[in-house]
């Protein structure tokens, strides 16, 4: 169970209460029709998967409702930050 | 009965509270503050069970939660059967029932204990995969026998009438365990204003002090663990919670701890009480002080009862009044095991010797036992245990310094008790349940927490600190360090004054050397809960398993409801002195959640019955259950399914409720569709971007129904959405999506087009709407209304402001039903009142009430699809039949436009949806039937798409079907087969999924 | 007043949103989402004595207003509209007269006022407020239920996993949370007293479940 500071609210709150939704960052193509299928695919399905630092998009569904990210170690579970929409992570994968 | 072995004196029991307890069907005395297991010792009763494989007859070890053997099956009636209940935890009351786990048909004659006897070959390591997977045919009735002679317990076959929940916790310190390390802790904690919670499994709170002779500041340990309790009492922001186990440290230090708040009084929790409470907890900071579990030795026959670890038999003495035999050998590798000897001899019973594993070992202990003229033979071991139901003698000798052999002759001993110390084991389990690896340490001869990510803290025997001295300090430091890192003041704590204890220096010994070789030697149990011994884990690591974790697994050492409390590090330091390997290279050992088995009631707590899940009710529920509605989930929705009237089948009533929509009025309610008002002035270029299709020119008083796709371009919900305003839309979604497309919109706007003027909020529970259908509707609702409700002044697919029935309404004139049809919308607290003005206007009318069900058929009579059920997330609109609702022109690319233009998605094979009549028009389909082109081609046949929606249209007369066949939309009059399970096969024609009014024409009056 | 005296009547604009007056006269009583549940009846011959007390405040005018915190025009409409201002820190509240706005998300408040008063607010919002927002009536969609006594937050501790400490959750803070296996509102408006808005089709599950919680001290059912 995760404890995790929703940046919106400004507190920590229970992991019952957020939905995470998959890895942030991944900012759909301005201008789908000139992707190719390849790129349209990659776009759709395919996903990091680190053991270590992860960037993941959550959602405060049972609270503000707001996404924000989340820079998550996947092996230790720490959260090392959380930042909102349109900001970029201060703690980076080497 | 008497309770022979019960002292006069001594002890924190109060012998004029008398409690009688039954075992096995025999009745006993016992004290209050007794454990089950203190008084079973009291009584003789030396064989609480048999073992697991060998059914080799077992007794009671230990004093605490690391009991191997002791597992008791409680309860005085069916339904308050508790199994898995170790006998050392809990306490007596009067009028417990209580009865051996293992044994059958009973713990003194034992049919496996035959199998045990002659077992020795025949019962290896790996045994169950080695002897009982062959033949396979077999294993259940294998397993069966197994299951029942082992006896793992049962649980009970009537409904727990107990109560149990949960309770939220929040705290800045979470101190585990109230030994001298804990209460020191949440002392120095309590008094700086921290919150604290200080939990123990105990009844009482003081840990090792309790069964200890030590003084604190010239007091009895006792009398200070006293004073600091009533002290911490005294604080509001001190939660205490005896009687209380941490079982599980999860992240981000959120822990679980399972409180019996009720076991100790009866066998029902009194009335109004809750029997066992699970606190889940969030704790800014925890200090575990959880102390250290005494290590048996592992020597030959070291399970026949009587034999137990010192520092237990010190606590029966000490703490219960209770000696448990009559003659006393203490084998010890270290000075503290001479304990278990000095309170013996102190109780008046006879120590026969003290058998020292080192060859000249000194220390305070030692000199006690001198000064008491203890015999105590250096340099050697017991090596071997007479007797079988109980402990008749030792065969005593003389080993190497380094313990790897026997050196001299035997001497027998005449006693039946053995009290073995090995040394201790801190208690780590719940440092290693975040994931944390514990790290040897030679000097403690154990595992010790290691690094962790938590907020954790340690203190005490946890670390290795063994002195009362040291627990109190390390404990006090702990609270220190966390209080700072809190940002709060530490307030001042005088620690009270400890005697130090000399100690010598322990000797290593896992494994007490035989006469014979170790595979010849007699058993010498390593794991007593699942009969694992140094000869098995030899075998083990013979037979190739190196690593520590493949031996557990292959010889099943640690995984029995004790977790090898008792056994891991023993069976670690064997394996790792046959690979000639240090320890740490042999691997470590982890430990996972929960550190001792919990209750299902306490996991499930108030969630069951009526409370398992919330059942989501519409305003107009009342009526439908008065009106004797059959209900279907949708969701956690209860919506009526249909409406029985008496002697009514569930067909009779689809057929009637049918009819009457088609011939006369039906009325659905509908409040449960998911509904999201919508505004901003970019709220129409949104819906453009979610939906497949087009809505910039929807008029203000118009309705539209829309599509939405994932980026994949796959269907995922579908509803009507109605422009009430130039900015304004009010969307709807299905039952079942509401919230998911909720999020899906808010996803959007939030995180891609921030930019866009647009606010989204929920209003599903706010309406209220019912849907009357057929072609009297318009009488029906002219009549409720002032409102000109003619097709000339409210046409298809348009919304209109109105009162019906006296309450304001938004009436739309939409159709899932293919009837002419108004959906009526008022706030839901006038929901209610509407419904029952349009039944009592609509029985001239025959109104009929109809639900899910008949909703489904008449759709389905239109080749309506329902999302979720004709959908799958695999299935584009072109699949569906439904590119009229696909605007490819739209300017913005919209969800689901890339996507469904991929290669796959336009393979002109793709299943595609279709209906489907059956030949003989009497059959309906099952739901989920898969369709063959050819039913003559060989098994596995090519399959060519499946039945989603099958029903009979009372209607029509005949069975229809929806479902996806592949290139099924240019296949229109082919035949389509379907083989069921029983062997029958049924002819299907591919036909258009509008089965009825195909132009139309009836919602269109 | 304006100094542009002269300008012409306009032709009012094709209204934007759709709003309108939801209730209905007073001949008509609105059933609230615990109507099945007669509290009334409760009320009057329930027990008098526990460590838990339910009242459902009912049938009042629930708004929630999405707009812009840093419009400066926009929190000033507020103020004309309601009389007090908009609280903008996070899990915050304000109450005044018969008015209260509770912090739902930076761009998300909750107002309550009297059933009878929320279209005329409502209205008086589409007069007073411009730019971008949302204002749409929930009064159906959900209701008020007040928790007080001496074990009220012993009950809430079953209920929610929020920390209700007087220092982590002083009197006016509010927060939106998970509610058993359901969601509300929850905010403290005395020592011993919390106020729960939660949903009309979860009304039935969370009255069912205050029940059950509040066993063990006793619930008592207040008018």
């Amino acid at each position: 169970m995760f404890h995790i500071y929703c940046p919106h609210c400004g507190e920590y709150r229970e992991e019952e209460e957020f939905h995470p939704a998959g890895q942030a960052h991944i900012a759909r193509p301005l201008d789908p029709e000139a992707c190719s299928d390849k790129e349209w695919g990659e776009y759709l399905f395919f996903r990091k998967n680190p053991r270590g630092l992860h960037h993941e998009l959550w959602v405060h569904a049972a609270g503000c409702r707001k996404f924000f990210n989340m820079t998550r170690d996947t092996q230790t579970y720490e959260i090392k930050e959380v930042y909102k929409i349109g900001e970029q992570p201060s703690v980076v994968a080497e | 009965m008497t309770q022979k072995n019960r002292l006069q004196s001594g002890g924190r029991i109060d012998r004029s509270r008398t409690l009688t307890f039954t075992y096995n069907g025999k009745q006993y005395k016992g004290y209050q503050g007794d454990t089950l297991a203190s008084a079973m010792l009291a009584n003789g009763i030396d064989v609480i069970g048999r073992s697991f494989k060998y059914s080799r007859p077992r007794g009671i070890i230990a004093a605490g939660a690391e009991e191997p053997n002791a597992i008791m099956q409680l309860g005085a009636t069916e339904a308050t059967q508790v199994p898995n209940v170790r006998a050392t935890q809990q306490e007596l009351f009067d009028g417990l029932v209580s009865g051996a786990t293992n044994g059958w048909p009973s713990v003194d004659t034992d049919i496996m204990g035959v199998l045990g006897k002659v077992g020795g070959n025949m019962m290896p390591p790996g045994f169950y995969y080695k002897t009982f997977m062959y033949p396979q045919s077999m294993w259940d009735t294998y397993e069966s026998i197994i299951r029942k002679a082992a006896g793992l317990g049962r649980s009970p076959l009537e409904n727990d009438p107990d109560t149990y929940d949960k309770v939220n916790q929040h705290c800045d310190v979470l101190v585990v365990g109230a030994g001298p390390a804990g209460l020191s802790a949440a002392l120095a904690a309590a008094r700086s204003g921290a919150r604290v919670i200080l939990a123990d499994e105990q009844s009482e709170f003081g840990g090792s002090l309790l069964s200890s002779k030590e003084t604190l500041n010239g007091m009895p340990a006792s009398e200070w663990v006293s004073f600091v309790t009533e002290e911490l009492r005294g604080y509001d922001d001190v939660m205490l919670l005896p009687r209380s186990t941490v079982n599980g440290y999860h992240d981000h230090n959120f822990l679980t701890i399972h409180e019996r708040r009720t076991d100790h009084l009866a066998d029902l929790a009194p009335a109004g009480q809750v029997r066992q409470r699970l606190h889940r907890v969030r704790a800014k900071w925890v200090i575990l002080a959880t102390g250290a579990h005494e290590r048996p030795l592992v020597f030959a026959n070291n399970d026949v009862p009587g034999c137990m670890v010192a520092n237990a038999v010190s606590t029966y003495i000490t703490r219960y009044g209770v000696v448990p035999g009559n003659e006393l050998v203490l084998m010890t590798t270290n000075d503290s095991g001479y304990q278990a000897a000095l309170d013996w001899h102190d109780a008046g019973r006879k120590v026969a010797a003290i058998v020292d594993t080192r060859q000249s070992p000194s220390g305070d202990l030692i000199e006690a036992a001198r000064k008491r003229n203890l015999n105590i033979i250096t340099g050697s071991a017991v090596i071997d245990v007479q007797g079988s139901k109980r402990v008749s003698g030792v065969s005593v000798a003389p080993i190497s310094a380094d313990g790897s052999r026997v050196t001299g002759s035997v001497t027998k001993l005449s006693v039946d008790t053995v009290a073995s110390s090995g040394g201790w084991s801190p208690v780590i389990h719940l440092s290693c349940h975040t994931g944390s690896r514990p790290v040897w340490n030679e000097e403690v001869v154990g595992f010790l927490p290691g690094p962790t990510v938590q907020k954790q803290l340690t203190a005490g025997a946890i670390n290795g600190s063994y002195s009362t001295g040291k627990a109190l300090e390390e404990g006090l430091t702990a609270a220190v360090e966390a209080i700072s890192a809190l940002g709060l003041k530490a307030a001042e704590v005088v620690l009270p004054e400890s005697v130090d204890v000399n100690n010598g220096a322990p000797m290593t010994l896992f494994h007490v050397p035989h006469l014979k070789p170790t595979a010849k030697a007699p058993k010498q149990f390593v794991d007593y809960q699942n009969d694992v011994t140094a000869a098995g884990i030899e075998l083990a690591c013979r037979e190739g398993y190196e690593s520590i974790e493949h031996v557990k697994r292959y010889t099943a050492m640690g995984f029995g409801t004790d977790q090898g409390k008792l056994g891991n590090i023993n069976g670690m330091g064997i394996a790792a002195k046959i690979l000639n390997k240090s320890i740490p290279e042999t691997g470590t050992t982890i430990f996972r959640p929960n550190y001792t088995p919990v209750t299902f009631g306490a996991i499930a707590g108030r969630d069951c019955g009526a409370l398992f899940d919330p059942e989501r009710y519409t305003a107009m529920h009342k009526w439908h259950v008065e009106n004797g509605a059959k209900f279907e989930d949708v969701g956690q929705w209860k919506r009526p399914w249909y409406f029985p009237k008496a002697g009514e089948s569930m067909q009779d009533a689809l057929n009637r409720e049918c009819k009457a929509t088609r011939e006369s009025v039906g009325i659905l309610d509908a409040s449960t569709l998911g509904k999201i008002d919508i505004q901003g002035k970019d709220a129409r270029e949104f819906l453009g971007r979610v939906y497949t299709n087009a809505w910039a020119k929807l008029a203000v008083g118009k309705c539209r129904y829309g599509l939405m796709c994932g980026e994949d371009g796959m269907v995922f919900d579908d509803g009507v959405t109605s422009c009430l305003g130039e900015n304004h839309f009010v969307m709807t979604t299905t039952s079942g999506g509401a919230a998911r497309v909720y999020e899906w919109l808010e996803l959007y706007h939030q995180t891609e087009w921030p930019e866009m003027e647009v606010y989204f909020n929920t209003v599903t529970d706010h309406w209220a709407t019912m849907t009357i259908s057929g072609p009297n509707s318009r009488k029906l609702l002219q009549e409720l209304t002032d409102y000109d409700v003619s097709k000339e002044n409210l046409g298809f697919m348009d919304w209109r402001e109105m009162q019906v029935a006296g309450v304001p309404a938004r009436v739309f004139r939409i159709s899932f039903t293919g009837e002419l049809s108004f959906e009526i919308n008022v706030q839901a607290n006038y929901g209610l009142h509407v419904w029952e003005k349009l039944f009592e206007h609509g029985a001239k009318y025959n109104l009929t009430p109809y639900g899910t069900e008949t909703m489904h058929i008449l759709r389905a009579e239109k080749g309506f699809i329902i999302a979720g059920q004709d959908t799958d997330g695999s299935v584009h609109p072109y699949d569906l039949g439904m590119a009229w609702c696909v605007s490819p022109n739209k300017p913005f690319s919209f969800i689901g436009k890339r996507g469904m233009a991929r290669e796959d998605c336009v393979r002109p094979d793709r299943k595609q949806l279709v209906g489907l009549k059956t030949v003989d028009p009497n059959v309906v389909l099952p739901e989920g039937a898969q369709g063959v082109f050819d039913p003559k081609a060989p098994i596995p046949m090519p399959m060519v798409g499946h039945i989603t929606s099958s029903y009979w249209s009372a209607n029509l007369g005949r069975s229809i079907a929806m479902g996806f066949v592949k290139g099924g939309l240019d296949k229109m009059g082919e035949k389509v087969y379907y083989p069921l399970a029983d062997g029958k096969v049924v002819e299907a024609e591919i036909c258009s999924p509008i089965f009825l009014d195909p132009k139309g024409e009836r919602q269109n009056v | 007043m304006s100094d542009n005296v002269a300008v012409e009547e306009q032709a009012p604009a094709p209204a934007t949103v759709a709003i309108m007056d939801q209730r209905p006269g007073p001949e008509i009583a609105g059933e609230s989402p615990l109507h099945h549940a007669d509290l009334d009846s409760l009320a009057k011959q329930g027990k008098r004595q526990g460590g838990v007390h339910l009242r459902e405040n009912k049938l009042l005018g629930h708004l929630t207003l999405r707009c812009n915190q840093s419009n400066s025009e926009q929190l000033a409409a507020v103020v004309r509209v309601l009389d007090v201002a908009l609280p903008l820190q996070p899990l915050t509240s304000v109450e005044k007269g018969d008015v209260s706005i509770r912090w739902m998300s930076p761009d998300e408040w909750l107002i309550i006022v009297p059933g009878e008063k929320a279209f005329e607010v409502e209205s008086r919002f589409r007069d007073e407020m411009e730019g971008h927002y949302s204002l749409v009536n929930s009064s159906g969609g959900s209701t008020v239920l007040e928790l007080s006594g001496n074990n009220v937050v012993d009950m809430l501790k079953k209920s929610t996993p929020i920390d209700l400490h007087p220092k982590e959750f002083p009197v006016g803070k509010v927060v939106s949370t998970v509610f058993a296996k359901s969601t509300a509102i929850i905010r403290r408006t005395g020592d011993k007293r919390f106020e729960l808005v939660i949903r009309r089709s979860f009304a039935d599950y969370v009255w069912l479940w205050i029940q059950d919680a509040s066993r063990e001290y006793g619930l008592v059912v207040d008018a």
